[in-house]
């Protein structure tokens, strides 16, 4: 209809007479609308219920009020201080102050129970002087010094002064087996106390380890399922799924249950003569015991996601290779092994991820020398809130590396697809 | 099968060698299941066959573990705290999870990488890490020891399994189909009920699965959670396993172990039913 010339120029109009170009942008951004909406309620679910939580554990890692909210005038008052001698007056006259109202409010506990941790006997002195202060007059300094000759110890005046921080690194540097000392310098904690740095090491090559055994395993029991009549292949993937599909908690009980020293293959063993009554294996309790039982609970997290890479390559491949000449090992390792490389990534990274956060497993049947990173987690969660901090920073660390190995797998290969059953 | 006839020595030893390594790893992957529903049985106190029981005696056999789980008001409590924790999340898990990965799907969903990055997030952190988390932030909204507590966060567990699953039916699915519908007369629910939702179904299904045994099986974040009132069976069994093992725990498990073969036959029906539905014949 539009044949003129004049009338090309005439925006074209949808049915409704607006133009098609602004019609379109229209349904457009309501289809994107409607497709937001369907995606909002689980978004915010998501972010309310999971990121705020995650996001104020890490906050709370570091975060450090004690010092400051509940000793402001002599926070304010020792940041003239230079560190070099005993305070000068308007710094006791501003602890004076705060401890007055820090009664009043009963919030001078908290924060002499926070110095404490750091200097042990803090904590009964400052009380002991707070309730004793609203008698007193200027000058405080004296008095303060009078009541108890500790108040001029210097590390309490620099340690307060650090204190005032409202972030503090000090439980980063715990759970890497550091400290503050005295003045504020940050060394290596003490033989006997350092535990945490270690514990990442064993979590990490012990999930290593477990990982390398489930690609061992999986390997060949994928490749037969994939390479059987689709019948006996599903008959086989029910062995790998069952225990999938099985309680986490029942596969442990059963590892305990066959390997304790009384346990059915320590019983076998003994009635086929290969060990004595004495000789009976300690194979539970121990690293032993987190590696089989770990392995047994993982190997279907690698065993799914090979299955399914392997079953699409196509077995005239290998053949080819063979007739090329190429000895079975070289048309294995050249031709189909990098086909199998995706599955392999995905069943790594599943396996690696689940095995460095585990926590049920490792506290069952760990004994000391089998337990991981997430049992100390739990540990410090159930203490004090200084232990909850720690417990923070531990889980933040944790994360981070957990956020590193699939941000790096995912860069390497493209972890893109995870399939589960 | 054997091994075919035109293979060299070598190749026929290491034909049937691979197939006894196999067998191995099935044996490894299976037996520990297999074992524990005997002791189950067991007659005496013990974790270990008993000679009674290894001569195929009845006297070596009993239920009596089974009648003390059974029988025991503090298992059968925490077994019916179990359900309602998982079935409660399972359904929210359920309908939230199917109508974002509804909307993931759409082809004009905006920042959808960003976004399901962030919905499938709570499957990548561990789960200790999560525990951590939302023990101190539910202590402090006063949801701790609560059922709802531990419902939203067993919500936060199950959902990804969900998105996942129907996301993957939805990626066989045909677009035209909803044309169709809609051009024979159907209004949008009526499409959505008769054409899109049988279609989903199974990835709907397989989804729903996985949550509720995602929280049927949890025990870390319960652990710190639920109070004495809320006590699942999972941490029953967890301290029952640290403390002292009485085979009540196993009788408990295996029947988790028959549950888990109902799970897994109805994921084969479902399964079967979807390729015979996408028209391919089952296996």
């Amino acid at each position: 209809m539009a044949s003129t010339d004049g009338a090309i120029k005439e925006p074209i109009l949808a049915a409704d007479g607006t133009p098609l170009k602004q019609a379109l942008r229209r349904s457009q951004a309501r289809e994107r609308r409607a497709a937001f909406l369907l995606v909002a309620p689980l978004l915010l679910f998501i972010l309310i219920v999971f990121a705020v939580p995650i996001a104020s554990m890490i906050w709370r890692s570091v975060y450090n009020p004690e010092v400051r909210n509940f000793l402001p005038q002599t926070a304010a008052a020792l940041q003239e201080w230079d560190g070099e001698d005993v305070p000068p007056e308007p710094v006791f006259q501003a602890m004076a102050a705060d401890m007055i109202v820090g009664v009043e409010k009963r919030t001078i506990g908290r924060a002499a129970a926070r110095i404490n941790r750091e200097i042990p006997g803090a904590r009964s002195r400052m009380m002991r002087t707070a309730r004793e202060v609203d008698e007193w007059s200027a000058p405080y300094r004296e008095k303060f010094l009078e009541t108890d000759e500790r108040w001029s110890d210097l590390d309490f005046w620099r340690l307060l002064k650090r204190e005032t921080r409202l972030v503090t690194p000090a439980y980063y540097l715990l759970a890497l087996d550091y400290e503050y000392t005295a003045d504020g310098e940050i060394r290596p904690r003490p033989e006997v106390y350092r535990i945490y740095k270690a514990l990442f090491w064993r979590t990490a090559w012990m999930s290593m380890l477990i990982t390398g055994i489930c690609i061992l395993l999986a390997y060949p029991i994928s490749y037969l399922m994939a390479t059987q009549p689709t019948r006996l292949a599903n008959l086989l993937l029910i062995l790998v799924l069952l225990p999938f599909w099985t309680s986490l908690l029942v596969r442990t009980s059963a590892w305990i249950v066959l390997l304790q020293q009384q346990g059915v293959v320590n019983e076998l063993l003994v009635a086929l003569n290969v060990i004595d009554e004495g000789g009976r294996l300690r194979m539970i309790y121990n690293r032993t015991g987190t590696i089989i039982a770990m392995t047994h609970i993982l190997l279907p997290f690698m065993v799914l996601p090979l299955y399914s890479v392997m079953k699409t390559i196509p077995p005239s491949y290998l053949r080819a290779a063979k007739s090329l000449g190429a000895h079975p090992f070289r048309a294995w390792w050249r031709v189909y092994f990098p086909l199998t490389i995706p599955g392999l990534a995905a069943g790594c990274i599943l396996v690696f991820i689940l095995a460095i956060g585990y926590y049920i497993t490792p506290a069952l049947v760990g004994g000391d020398s089998g337990i991981f990173i997430s049992n100390l987690i739990a540990q410090n969660m159930q203490g004090s809130s200084a232990q909850l901090k720690l417990a923070a920073a531990l889980a933040t660390i944790l994360l981070v590396a957990v956020l590193v190995v699939y941000w790096v797998f995912n860069k390497l290969i493209g972890v893109d697809k995870l399939k589960f059953g | 099968m054997a091994a075919p006839s035109y293979a060299t020595p070598a190749e026929r030893i290491w034909y049937y060698a691979f197939r006894v390594i196999c067998g191995l790893i099935f044996f490894f992957l299976i037996a520990p299941i297999i074992v524990i529903v005997p002791l189950a049985f067991n007659a005496e106190p013990y974790f270990t066959f008993t000679r009674e029981m290894l001569a195929l005696d009845p006297e070596g056999y009993s239920l009596r573990w089974f009648r003390a789980l059974l029988g025991s008001s503090e298992w059968m409590g925490s077994i019916r705290n179990s359900f309602i924790i998982s079935i409660s999340s399972t359904i929210i898990a359920t309908a939230l999870g199917t109508l974002a990965a509804l909307g993931l799907n759409r082809r004009n969903m905006p920042a959808r990488g960003l976004i399901t990055a962030i919905l499938i997030s709570p499957m990548i952190v561990p789960l200790i890490i999560t525990a951590a988390a939302l023990f101190s932030f539910f202590a402090r909204a006063g949801l701790a020891n609560t059922f709802p507590g531990i419902i939203l966060s067993h919500v936060v567990l199950g959902t990804p399994f969900v998105v996942l699953t129907v996301t993957a039916s939805l990626a066989g699915f045909d677009e035209t189909l909803i044309r169709a519908s809609q051009s024979l007369g159907a209004n949008q629910s009526r499409t959505f009920f008769k054409v899109i939702l049988p279609l989903l179904l199974p990835g709907v299904i397989a989804g729903a699965l996985f949550a509720f045994v995602t929280s049927l099986d949890e025990v870390v974040i319960v652990n710190f959670m639920a109070g004495p009132a809320q006590t699942p069976m999972t941490v029953r069994m967890f301290s029952g396993l640290r403390e002292e093992i009485s085979p009540t725990i196993l009788a408990l498990a295996s029947l988790l172990v028959a549950l888990s073969i109902i799970l897994l036959t109805t994921l084969e029906l479902i399964r079967r039913r979807n390729e015979r539905l996408r028209g391919m014949s089952p296996g």
